[in-house]
């Protein structure tokens, strides 16, 4: 079975990595997209799907790593500016927002989370050497030898890269013992704890990790528009992620990115014929929860009886 | 300075009386239902717009004041009937989210309905104008605000604390099962609570439109700090909510006022030293 997994897995990297030479531009820069928010929604679903702390904050790290990235970037246009320093920083802030936030659980968590993510909002809105609520504009992307990450195809290689490599770690974590103390959490914290685990240093350690991935993705944010505003740390942000999970299915790492991806297209086949795309996307919230909990990954499995 | 300082304690007062009548709908709610409605702000947004459409069809506040809680109020129970009920059996998660998608849903609504723009609400005639108190000009309408919530507070408490139908509250709270079992029709309280808390959110948003004016994102701008007075006060219960509402409304407003660069942060400052000490809220049973 993991062969066949693996074999699957590399058939989809080579298809998405031909789509730019048999695709214009328009559909290439969405499949980009979906590539950077399948990251992110990959960094809230090891949380939420398999350690069970459902972080209504999580775009506190992304837009953490926007803007690390906006501002070293402009400094200094490399990868260490790209990748290592937002990387750095959404895992400090992941440490600290972690530190109060796993002390609690539940519906507090929820609400810790999403008032410390707020806090980074309403503060990049407010200070003018963030630009306010214009955000920083005209950033470059990051300049490595051999390597055009300006053109659409250079980018859509790096991109790619990252993701698989992002992707195939993930895959290995959770399959880890380290992944398997993370599901006992979710299963059960109290038995995990009478096991004699440090369980609130799993959980930190899991929240400081989907913290740095996060980054890396607000990041990539940057790097493909060439700017960040405060919305990348606005609520929407963490409820678009949780909506792509909550699509695809907890608890799958494929499922989140094939959230993403849904959550995505939609978007733009919506906007296209109607504004009121904040009122499908709540109505879409909705129906998922009452009738499709397990996401589309959940209706597959039944339709075909696949599992896990 | 005095006088200055008076001002703002007054200012704080009348935020923090506006956090307390959002912030007990959104504690009686969890502790009847466990439940935390995000769609709390949505309810005080739906109150502000709801009046503001009442005032300009009638003129008249008061009557805007009676029937825009009722209006939402009556929302909160359909919602509660028809998307809260079935997930009771679920983890508690998936009425969150729930309530998640309905903020987006109901701002996008007000957009379509009464546009994208600030709109402003006029005070009622009889406080539309100020008063001189210690030296300083305080809106009257700001000490109307102060009043009524202080009135309502103790209102409250007379309701939970000595009638028959706080007694089923209260004890729906404690153990929902064993009141069921007692013989007490616990859905129709469910549904009674949530309507009552989505009429108080309502209310407050009716209230805050004079101070605030009306625009599609005030729910969520509310929704946070409502969030921070529950998590120090202790969520579900009525003491915390009025306690943390007092607390948040002056270090706010203060926080404004003399540390405008990082004002912001105070309030959290506040909640991240709260959470430290006591994890539960200053008057929140001890979590598990």
């Amino acid at each position: 079975m993991t062969g066949l997994r693996l074999a699957a897995f590399a058939l989809v990297v080579v298809a998405l990595a031909l789509f730019p030479f048999g695709a214009g531009n328009y559909p290439v820069k969405l499949l980009q997209e979906i590539l950077i928010m399948g990251i992110f929604a990959m960094s809230l679903d090891l949380l939420m799907g398999y350690t069970g702390m459902v972080s209504f904050g999580h775009s506190a790290f992304f837009g953490l790593g926007g803007y690390v990235a906006a501002l070293a970037l402009s400094k200094s246009p490399g990868l260490m500016s790209a990748l290592v320093l937002p990387a750095l920083a959404a895992g400090l802030a992941a440490l600290v927002i972690g530190f109060f936030s796993i002390r609690v659980s539940g519906v507090y968590f929820i609400m810790l989370t999403l008032a410390f993510s707020q806090m980074f909002f309403a503060y990049t809105f407010q200070v003018s050497w963030l630009g306010a609520e214009d955000g920083l504009v005209g950033i470059p992307r990051p300049r490595v030898p051999g390597w055009d990450l300006g053109s659409l195809r250079g980018f859509h290689a790096y991109l790619l890269a990252l993701v698989t490599l992002t992707a195939l770690g993930l895959w290995r974590l959770v399959r880890s013992p380290f992944g398997h103390v993370l599901r006992g959490i979710h299963d059960n914290e109290a038995r995990m704890e009478a096991l004699g685990y440090p369980v609130d240093r799993y959980k930190l350690l899991a929240f400081v990790i989907a913290g740095v991935i996060a980054g890396v993705a607000g990041s990539l944010y940057t790097q493909f528009n060439g700017s960040i505003t405060p919305d990348a740390f606005y609520w929407k942000t963490s409820g678009e992620a949780l909506l792509m999970v909550i699509i695809g299915g907890t608890g799958t790492l494929g499922g989140a990115m094939l959230g993403a991806a849904a959550f995505i297209l939609l978007q733009s086949l919506v906007s296209t014929y109607t504004e009121r795309w904040m009122l499908i996307l709540g109505a879409t919230f909705i129906l998922f929860v009452l009738f499709a909990p397990g996401g589309i990954v959940g209706a597959l499995r039944g339709r075909i009886g696949l599992r896990a | 300075m005095p006088a200055d300082l008076f001002a703002q304690a007054l200012n704080g007062l009348a935020y923090g009386v506006l956090l307390f009548l959002l912030s007990v709908g959104l504690t009686l709610i969890f502790g009847m239902l466990d439940v935390v409605n995000l769609a709390h702000g949505s309810f005080y947004m739906l109150g502000a717009y709801a009046g503001l459409s009442l005032i300009a069809a009638t003129g008249n506040f008061w009557l805007a004041l009676l029937a825009a809680p009722l209006a939402v109020g009556l929302i909160g129970a359909l919602i509660e009937r028809s998307c809260l009920r079935p997930l009771y059996r679920r983890p508690p998660l998936d009425q969150v989210l729930l309530t998640f998608g309905f903020i987006y849903l109901f701002e996008d609504l007000v957009k379509w309905i009464w546009g994208g723009r600030i709109r402003s609400i006029p005070p009622p005639d009889l406080f539309a104008g100020s008063v001189s108190l210690g030296g300083a000009i305080i809106p009257s309408y700001r000490l109307f605000v102060i009043v009524f919530g202080l009135v309502m507070a103790v209102l409250l408490y007379l309701l939970i604390e000595r009638t028959r139908l706080g007694a089923v509250i209260r004890a729906g709270v404690f153990d929902a099962e064993m009141t069921a079992g007692m013989g007490i029709n616990i859905h129709r309280v469910f549904t009674a609570v949530f309507a009552f808390g989505a009429a108080l959110g309502g209310l407050s948003g009716v209230i805050a439109g004079p101070i605030q004016s009306a625009f599609p994102s005030m729910g969520v701008t509310i929704l946070i700090p409502a969030l921070i007075v529950v998590v120090v006060g202790g969520l579900g219960s009525l003491k915390g909510s009025l306690i943390g509402s007092l607390i948040i409304g002056q270090a706010e407003t203060f926080g404004k006022a003399w540390l405008p660069e990082a004002a912001m942060l105070i309030i959290y400052v506040v909640m991240a030293g709260i959470v430290l000490i006591r994890p539960q809220g200053l008057f929140g049973r001890p979590l598990k």
